[in-house]
């Protein structure tokens, strides 16, 4: 083999290598991606950090007591051989032990993680009040019910029912700030298909503006008005009458009826 | 004169003496994975998960190094489970030859094997040339990939590991479309390339290899001279290149031992020789004869650099600068060696 064989094979080889590479680097951006409907155990790292960190050993998967999480098959589109669970089939059970936390050896699933509330797997979210019972004025209340950190994850906020006049209406209420997104809620949702379901954080969480501030609050932190005193409002009202504020709108500051009854039939 | 290699040897000394190693050896690829599918099959949990990680009897954990390399060079720190893990598989093939994973353990090595046994009945000859170099830069790439992206992109092609994996978490008819991919691996190796994935290819073989390079379990041609030249050894050999130095390099000077790291120590030559001219040795031995004086010593380097030009570079040095490395490495090991040489040459 003299230098120039030896320079062009290496060339030929480096080329091919180099072609191969780009290919595996374009199908491993597609590859990568997952899909919104499937979740990651309890403690997963961030999703581009997970596919680095993960070696798709499938041991939370085998250590799962409950036996719902599983490895992404390579027609499936979810990166190949990676654990992922369908919150509809079956949510995470948060075990207090994370047992599949414990087994991954290495920090894909981040073993800093050891109180089970404090994971991320996503975030419930009513997507549908228009399915929802809850919002029809009937009483559901499954996922409340079987949310394993009811009251704090989800709540029953109490509306009127407008429809008839007379009845509460039983709203749940996600709070994002202690759900884990075990998906307990959308796998117990008894609709076809369900109205609350668990989705990555980042595509449904909203975030307030860095700068802004909302005024009662700063006002409750201040213990009194920021900018000015606040000047008592001064109504000018009709002599005889006032506003008020609970409803009821503009009426006589006076008794109804005053105790001599013929001024009452005699106003004008 | 010969249907198929080990023609001669089953002939003369019964089918099972030329088999032996074959049978072992597919008893321990069949029995690891029985032990891996022992548990999904039959609730015997044994061992769980697969060969990128496993836990044996919930007391020994063990690793892939080359996945938990690639995790690390990702940027995500270890766990000290899977760190030891990788560090008890290490040591293992360190020890008994790198590539005694491909031979008997993988799992793809069941495929490609069946691939070449048909390449043989079928007499397919037609074979792609494909630099055997190859596999070192693929597992430069599949090492560079975590590094520059932060992705494990390897894994989302790789056949070994989807093989295994698709075995035991969803038995043969759940294993989904990697089977394509090993039924590729398989057509490739049958009528494209002859070996072309586990010798030209594979990065997890190569990796595998380079742990492998100073194992201290050898085949060695102790008795080449008794060798017919009946060629078996070459024609059921899944390297050829690693035999030649060894059995016919006795003129140049060179010592007995298969030292290459692409041996997977598979033992087929040794099934295969009617004439006994291999076996199983521990230790490297030296690449050199005792004979040979200190003034061959050029000639013999320059003999091993032809003999086995295509032998990968250890050391990951650019191919240039090969040649030069590999015979200070020689007359090192030849004054370092020259106790243990005497004791080869009763060999």
């Amino acid at each position: 083999m003299n230098r120039r064989d030896f320079v062009l094979g290496s060339l030929r080889t480096a080329a091919g290598v180099g072609l191969l590479g780009l290919g595996l680097g374009l199908y491993s951006r597609q590859a990568s991606s997952l899909p919104a409907w499937a979740l990651r155990p309890p403690g997963a790292l961030d999703e581009d950090r997970f596919n680095g960190a993960c070696i798709r050993c499938g041991l939370c998967v085998r250590d799962c007591p409950f036996e719902m999480l599983h490895l992404a098959r390579l027609e499936q589109p979810i990166p190949t051989g990676t654990p992922y669970f369908i919150a509809r089939d079956a949510g995470c059970e948060m075990c207090e032990d994370i047992p599949c936390v414990v087994a991954c050896p290495t920090n894909a699933l981040d073993h800093a993680l050891t109180d089970i509330n404090d994971a991320d797997m996503g975030l419930a979210i009513v997507s549908d009040q228009e399915a929802c019972i809850a919002f029809q004025g009937l009483r559901c209340e499954v996922c409340y019910n079987i949310c394993p950190l009811r009251d704090d994850a989800i709540t029953l906020d109490l509306e009127q029912n407008l429809r008839s006049g007379k009845h509460a209406r039983f709203i749940p209420v996600v709070h994002s700030e202690h759900c884990t997104g075990c998906g307990k809620c959308e796998e117990a949702c008894i609709l076809d298909e369900a109205a609350i379901k668990v989705l990555p954080r980042h595509l449904i969480q909203g975030e307030l503006g860095k700068h802004y501030r909302l005024g009662w609050e700063q006002q409750q932190q201040a213990g009194g008005a920021l900018v000015a005193p606040d000047a008592e409002h001064r109504y000018n009202l009709p002599e005889g009458m006032r506003y008020e504020h609970g409803g009821e709108g503009l009426i006589e500051d006076s008794t109804p009826f005053p105790s001599n009854p013929l001024d009452t039939l005699n106003k004008p | 004169m010969h249907d198929y290699p080990g023609q001669s040897a089953t002939a003369e000394q019964g089918w099972l003496k030329a088999h032996k190693w074959l049978i072992l050896r597919r008893t321990s690829q069949l029995g690891l994975l029985g032990l891996f599918l022992l548990g999904p099959i039959a609730g015997i949990w044994l061992v769980t998960g697969n060969l990128s990680a496993s836990m044996t009897l919930d007391a020994l954990p063990l690793t892939d190094p080359l996945l938990l390399a690639q995790s690390m060079l990702s940027g995500s720190l270890p766990v000290m489970s899977g760190l030891i893990g990788a560090l008890i598989v290490l040591a293992f093939y360190a020890l008994v030859g790198g590539r005694v994973f491909c031979s008997w353990v993988c799992p793809v090595n069941l495929v490609t094997d069946f691939a070449a046994e048909l390449r043989r009945r079928w007499a397919i000859r037609a074979s792609g040339r494909l630099s055997r170099q190859l596999r070192w830069w693929l597992l430069g790439l599949v090492l560079l990939f975590p590094l520059a992206t932060g992705l494990m992109a390897w894994e989302l092609v790789n056949p070994v590991t989807m093989m295994h994996r698709g075995l035991v978490f969803g038995g043969l008819w759940g294993m989904g479309l990697a089977w394509l991919v090993i039924a590729a691996v398989f057509l490739y190796d049958l009528f494209l390339v002859r070996r072309g994935w586990c010798r030209h290819l594979c990065p997890v073989g190569a990796f595998y290899g380079l742990i492998g390079a100073g194992a201290q379990i050898r085949v060695t041609a102790a008795r080449r001279e008794h060798c017919d030249d009946c060629m078996d050894c070459f024609e059921i050999c899944p390297e050829p290149q690693v035999i030649k130095p060894a059995l016919k390099g006795a003129s140049l000077g060179l010592g007995p031992v298969i030292r290459s790291q692409d041996c997977t120590n598979c033992g087929r030559c040794i099934d295969v020789c009617s004439k006994d001219v291999f076996r199983f040795r521990l230790g490297r031995g030296s690449a050199v004869l005792p004979a040979a004086p200190a003034s061959e010593t050029a000639a013999v380097t320059a003999a091993i650099r032809r003999s086995s030009s295509r032998q990968s570079n250890r050391s990951g040095n650019p191919p240039i600068s090969r040649s030069s490395n590999r015979s200070i490495h020689l007359t090192h090991s030849n004054a370092g060696n020259s106790a243990n040489a005497s004791t080869n040459a009763t060999h």
